[in-house]
């Protein structure tokens, strides 16, 4: 029985993780009960005396998919810039790796794949503090796990291609702050998007975290229609498609010139 | 397999406009230690890498294991051990954990690596480092490991990158005596080298590369025959002497002369004899050293250069 080459990327990046666990423990288990004690539950209680409900929900239940779904692009983003440009500029393991029977291109599907997962592992602690705090009212809620796993892929898929060719790390911190940021508090997060004026409100769907996030509320509401939901699995799978047919070229250029 | 491990024909490299390997011939058969012998930029690691399916080539016929890279680099790369000029382990992980993984690249099962990896750890001396991050690991240690790794799939042609560059000599020493039984093994080894006294010791037969170009190709032995005297008469001169002018002074006495920064090399065929002409002429007899022939002296003649520079 072989192992497919992407499962055996992934096996290390697990390995890992499980050998640094204590200190991801943290930032899995424990950011997320903080981020929904104090958005959702403090800023929550603001919220309804002033307003009662935004969008039919609770406040808690508005925001608890909003921050599951930024959390997995977070991570997926921190993900995809660093340890990327690391493993083939600092630590260079990934020049070990296309050595072996590995391609490049596989490397980068199994990075994709591994970051994917963990971050569908972060979503599952979330969604169980979330659960533990009344803020999934819907048992189709596991499913935003998979709508985390699927905008973490969009967003590694996309940046990861973008890393690999770099020669230096001066451009991360800027895409952190004037990329990701302003995603992680546009894009339906922490308020609807009707919420934004209104010509900056399509601007929303060119953004993957959105789509992701409108999945998760979905499933943790339980209450959906069946075309939008295509829809945001569609643009989110598209974004991998896009981030693909670059990252499998950029992976082999620098890896394999 | 019967043909050469190694078979490559006007190989060339080129990145953008500059050619990194020139148009290079070479065949490499099974169980022979082969050298590639050169300065910095020469082209080694770039040739290296192509036989290694990491780096397309640009033009030319290259085939190794009887298979050509540009469609089979993964079943080749299977069957080959890599240690790359530049360190690149995991250093995230444990000397037992980079070998564990690394095995599993190969898809080798489990068990198996255990074993293997145990057994390499021993082989390099480093079994008491087993559970050690890779990080605070000496140079020696690293390159070590690295050898150990290269052999869990137990390659049938191995490819060193310089494998004792930064080594101090007992470690060298160490690396060239496992080099030895891996060859008597029957692995058959590719690996470059700055170093004359490791092409001499270690390579059947090398080829010495410069400008991207092959200039010659033998064992160590018939290259010096070919292209050196027997013997070398160094002349050592005080700082203050005038090297062309000592130079002109001792162009009689050798076949062929090569004037360096601090001492003149004689070629000639009677050591003693050129050396006592010398000091009759009125050289210092602590300046004047007789020794045979090496490496070096045939890069020296070939290229005009000495190999540091
Ligand atoms: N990826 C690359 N892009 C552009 N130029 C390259 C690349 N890799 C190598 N070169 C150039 O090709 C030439 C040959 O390099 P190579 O690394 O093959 O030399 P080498 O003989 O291994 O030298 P050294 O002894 O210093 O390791 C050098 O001039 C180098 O700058
Ligand atoms: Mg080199």
């Amino acid at each position: 029985m072989s192992t497919p080459p992407v499962l055996r990327i992934v096996e290390r990046e697990a390995l890992v993780f499980a050998r640094l666990w204590r200190g991801i423990a943290f930032s899995t288990f424990v950011a997320p009960a903080l981020f929904l004690g104090a958005i959702g539950v403090g800023l929550g209680g603001l919220v309804k005396a002033h307003t009662g409900a935004v969008d039919g929900l609770t406040y808690l239940d508005f925001v608890a998919p909003g921050l599951l779904v930024a959390s997995a692009m977070q991570l997926a983003a921190s993900e995809s810039l660093w340890p990327v440009l690391g493993g083939v500029k600092w630590m260079r393991q990934f020049h070990g790796v296309v050595a072996t029977p590995i391609s490049p291109g596989q490397l980068y599907g199994g990075f994709v794949l591994w970051t994917a997962l963990r971050s569908m592992l972060g979503a599952a602690a979330f969604l169980l503090v979330a659960a533990l705090l009344g803020a999934v009212p819907s048992a189709w809620g596991v499913l935003a796990i998979p709508a985390a796993g699927l905008c973490s892929a969009a967003f590694c898929a996309l940046l990861a291609a973008y890393s690999i060719k770099l020669d230096s790390d001066l451009s991360f911190p800027m895409i952190m702050r004037l990329g990701v940021l302003p995603l992680f508090l546009f894009s339906g997060t922490f308020f609807p998007v009707s919420q934004l004026p209104s010509g900056l409100r399509p601007l929303a769907l060119f953004s993957p975290l959105w789509h992701g996030v409108e999945l998760a509320r979905d499933a943790t509401t339980g209450t959906f229609d069946v075309a939008p939901v295509l829809a945001h699995i569609a643009v989110l799978v598209a974004c991998i498609a896009v981030g693909a047919s670059f990252g499998v070229r950029r992976f082999s250029r620098r890896l394999s010139p | 397999m019967s043909g050469p491990m190694v078979a490559a024909r006007a190989l060339t490299k080129r990145f953008g406009a500059f050619v990194a390997v020139d148009g290079v011939d070479f065949e490499i058969e099974p169980g022979e230690a082969f050298g590639f012998l050169g300065p910095n930029g020469a082209g080694k690691t770039s040739t290296m890498r192509m036989i290694g399916c990491v780096s397309p080539r640009t033009a030319g016929e290259l085939h190794v294991l009887g298979l050509d890279p540009a469609h089979d680099g993964p079943d080749i790369r299977a069957r080959l051990g890599v240690v790359p000029q530049e360190d690149n382990l995991d250093t995230e992980l444990t000397v037992w954990d980079n070998l564990m993984i690394y095995g599993r690249y190969f898809d080798l099962p489990r068990a198996e690596i255990r074993e293997r990896a145990a057994e390499l750890l021993e082989f390099v001396n480093l079994s008491d480092r087993r559970d050690s991050r890779v990080d605070p690991l000496s140079g020696g240690m690293k390159r070590r490991l690295t050898i150990a790794r290269s052999l869990l799939n137990r390659p049938e042609l191995l490819l060193l990158d310089e494998p004792t560059t930064g080594l101090d000599p007992q470690a060298r020493h160490l690396l060239w005596d496992r080099l030895y039984q891996l060859k008597r093994s029957g692995v058959t080894l590719v690996l470059t080298t700055h170093y004359m006294d490791e092409a001499e010791q270690l390579c059947d037969r090398l080829v010495i590369m410069d400008n991207a170009r092959i200039v010659a190709e033998g064992s160590p032995r018939r290259l010096i025959a070919d292209n050196v005297t027997r013997e070398v008469v160094e002349v050592r001169l005080p700082i203050e002497a005038d090297l062309d002018f000592e130079a002109a002074r001792l162009k009689r006495f050798g076949d062929r002369i090569e004037p360096l920064a601090d001492r003149v090399l004689l070629y000639t065929d009677d050591g003693d004899a050129t050396a006592a002409a010398i000091m009759s002429e009125g050289f210092e007899a602590g300046s004047v050293l007789v020794r045979r022939a090496s490496l070096e002296d045939v890069f020296l003649i070939l290229t005009g250069r000495s190999l540091e520079d």
